[in-house]
């Protein structure tokens, strides 16, 4: 493995400072929310990341991004998880970037995506699991077009979207690789249903009914978009897994401080034992998740035909590690980490969302098992 | 081509030319594991040739100094040799715990002289060493050891009794924290090198649950030690203690790897619940992989916590006795057969009962926790 370099370090720096203050809890999450915001997230620290650059990391240089990938993406995103920051980036500049990449679309939608101005969205889940292979929406040809039937659900700020990257499938069945095309839907081409989730983030369902779409709203290859489709989704699943190790690092972090300085019994209590234990236990976990979803981006980077497999691991074992912080967090802050005034609960809903986006943990382990040969 | 690449070509044909096929089988028991010194028996003379050509290279040591018996190599080059071998599932030509745990004590703490006497017997695998540490008095609590060491003068006199001293029965030298002060607990404790064979040492095997006796208890009844064989200063052992002590715990963690590969594709369970938890295993063990490679950049880089270790040792540790479990369930009552051949003498079960004793060597899981909570987290009490 390699270590991180010193722009890595600087790029780390540098998203840390900004998304600890203009990211916080009170200016981004608890804002947005308490102002019952329709999109869960703010325009200006996305136009802001975009000022930054950091809107480019997964763009090639040829259309003005960085052409950097998923090791970069995964610092600024470990930062986004720390700070519960609710952002665009993952779905639009990671994913929906990715899936473009190399297509016509590109062109169209890079400047705006670079700007912070646009913000792209996923359809992909048709059921309350993660199951791409299982897409039924149905693409039928008709004329020079095709006509889309079908419906979507956890489609991530789909309604704040200029565009929605949408899995259908133009041939084949429902578990089949094969036939799966990926679309552009333009804006209001479909029914949307905005829909709250618990970490008060937007997710759409979408509903198409007779949707036509010029043969031009095709990204990539008819029936070969499950390709592209999945190499998108690993850097999306390396993505939430290091949004999701920024979760727990926030999490253990906040608890640790409460161990340090809250009293009972006449004395902090980090020092009672049977709390020191665990916080070290999740230390180490923490330590594990994170050097797996590092590994797993580097794969990625360097195009290694095990990125799949550890991919699968970093996803999987982050949303353990996250969910153990977030948990462990609530019960050793005792009755005021039950608050809606503490911030700590937030972590447990924040994990919650990321765990099951693009697969959670036993999607994931079955995964690993499968690509294991067992 | 870089230097690397260039290196790369050099190691596999050379690997090629000299590692006997034998050396490239799976290790079937511990015979098959070359421990080296005076008294070892070679298994056959494959693994006798392969030790001498791995150690005339350097190779057992790869990235000690060239002065030492070692490579000269650099980190990256010995990744490399490391990388080749297990391409070609060669066997590690040398098990030793002069060289995971004595030799990089000796390079930070010996003086010159002491580096060059002990460093080339090690690498060469003439002497074998063990380990002299716990007291019956002292396990977690390893300061507060007994074992006396009197400045007669010329020598050093040596009287008291260890404990959990690994293959003491069968090695050459000791490495042995003695108490040479009774003035102050970790700052009277000095690092001190001998001969096993010296008159007044005595051993006696114990009986594990696995039915193997890998460990010793060693008695010290007036042993003469030499002057010169203190590896730093007297009373500041504890210092050299401590830094073989990370050592340790690096090279025990290296069992949560359990000899890459998933466990799953080994196993193929059938049973759907144990595939899930099999695969969760295989998760678990493919992250603390990557964090062992983390671990193994940082630590070269000097950038590593001194306390990682017990990070590692914890995880590691913890997630080899899972993986002897689970080997056990899937194994089913075949994994209950204590002697037979078919089962290689009841390697699964009395790997299984070993695997027990990983998270109480070299220092308790819950010492390793107690570590992380007090250098690490910095909790108050700790």
């Amino acid at each position: 493995m390699t270590l991180l370099t010193d722009d890595h370090k600087m790029l780390q720096a540098t998203a840390a400072g900004v998304l600890a203050d203009e990211g916080s809890i009170a200016k981004q999450y608890r804002h947005w929310r308490d102002t019952h915001c329709e999109d869960g997230f703010g325009h200006a620290l996305w136009e802001r990341f975009g000022e930054l650059g950091l809107n480019g990391i997964c763009i090639p240089e040829r259309h003005g991004g960085l052409g950097l990938g998923a090791t970069e993406a995964a610092l600024v995103l470990e930062e986004i998880g720390r700070n519960l920051t609710p952002s665009p980036f993952l779905t639009t500049a990671v994913v929906a970037a990715r899936a473009i990449d190399g297509t016509g679309h590109a062109e169209r939608w890079y400047p705006g995506v670079l700007a912070g101005e646009a913000v792209l969205a996923l359809a992909i889940d048709e059921g309350p699991r993660h199951a791409p292979e299982q897409t039924a929406l149905e693409a039928r040809r008709q004329g020079n077009g095709f006509v889309l039937n079908g419906r979507k659900q956890f489609a991530v700020q789909a309604a704040s979207a200029d565009m929605i990257v949408t899995a259908a499938r133009t041939s084949g069945e429902p578990g089949d690789r094969h036939g799966i095309t990926l679309f552009a839907v333009p804006r209001d081409a479909a029914a949307l249903e905005n829909v709250d989730l618990a970490d008060s983030s937007k997710a759409a369902r979408l509903t198409f009914e007779d949707v036509a779409l010029d043969a031009d709203a095709v990204i990539g290859e008819v029936d070969g978009g499950w390709a592209p489709l999945s190499r998108a989704l690993d850097a999306g699943r390396a993505g939430a897994a290091a949004e999701l190790v920024g979760v727990a690092a926030g999490a253990a972090a906040m608890t640790f401080d409460y161990l340090r300085t809250r009293k009972q019994f006449g004395k902090a209590i980090g020092e009672f034992q049977a709390l020191q234990h665990r916080a070290a236990h999740l230390y180490c976990e923490i330590e594990i998740a994170r050097a797996a979803v590092l590994k797993a981006a580097q794969l990625i980077d360097s195009g290694d035909e095990r990125a799949e497999l550890h991919v699968a691991v970093a996803k999987a074992k982050a949303e353990e590690v996250a969910s153990l912080a977030a948990r462990e967090g609530v019960q050793m802050h005792g009755g005021i980490g039950m608050t809606d005034e503490h911030d700590i609960g937030l972590y447990l809903k924040r994990e919650a969302v990321l765990g099951e986006l693009f697969g959670d943990v036993y999607y994931h382990r079955n995964r690993v098992a499968e690509l294991s040969d067992y | 081509m870089t230097d690397l690449d260039a290196f790369r070509a050099d190691t596999r044909a050379w690997l090629e030319a000299n590692c006997p096929p034998e050396m490239r089988q799976p290790i079937r028991s511990e015979a098959d594991m070359c421990w080296g010194g005076r008294n070892w028996v070679f298994a056959s003379d494959a693994q006798k040739r392969w030790l001498e050509v791995m150690a005339e290279r350097g190779w057992t040591v790869p990235d000690w100094p060239r002065d030492y018996g070692g490579g000269g190599l650099t980190p990256e080059q010995a990744i490399v040799v490391k990388e080749e071998m297990a391409r070609i599932g060669a066997r590690q030509p040398l098990y030793s715990f002069g060289i995971s745990m004595l030799g990089p004590a000796l390079l930070k703490f010996g003086t010159e002289e002491q580096k060059r006497h002990y460093l080339p017997q090690i690498a060469r695998g003439e002497i074998r060493w063990c380990q002299g540490y716990s007291e019956p008095g002292a396990g977690s609590d390893l300061a507060g050891l007994q074992t006396k060491a009197e400045d007669k003068g010329d020598h050093w006199l040596v009287n008291g009794q260890k404990v959990w001293t690994s293959y003491a029965d069968k090695a050459d030298w000791i490495f042995c924290l003695v108490r040479t002060s009774s003035d102050s607990k970790q700052g009277g404790i000095s690092f001190l090198l001998f001969d096993m064979e010296t008159p007044g040492v005595s051993t006696r095997p114990i009986l594990l649950i696995s039915g193997n006796s890998p460990f010793c208890e060693t008695f010290f009844d007036d042993v003469k030690v030499p002057k010169d064989q203190v590896v730093g200063e007297v009373n500041k052992g504890w210092d050299v203690a401590k830094y073989l002590l990370g050592h340790e715990r690096e090279m025990i963690s290296g069992m949560g790897l359990g000899g890459g590969g998933s466990l799953g594709a080994q196993v193929q369970p059938a049973d759907p619940l144990l595939r899930a938890e099999i695969a969760a295993f295989d998760v678990d063990a493919l992250a603390f992989q990557a964090m062992s490679e983390r671990f193994t950049a940082l630590w070269k880089a000097g950038d590593a916590h001194p306390a990682s270790p017990s990070v590692m040792k914890y995880a590691g540790t913890e997630l080899n006795k899972r993986r002897n479990e689970l080997v056990m369930a899937a194994g089913g009552s075949e994994a209950l057969e204590w002697d037979s051949e078919r089962s290689n003498g009841g390697k699964a079960p009395r790997d299984w009962l070993r695997s027990k004793g990983n998270s109480i060597e070299g220092g308790t899981s819950e010492i390793q926790l107690n570590i992380v909570a007090k250098h690490i987290l910095r909790l108050p009490g700790a």
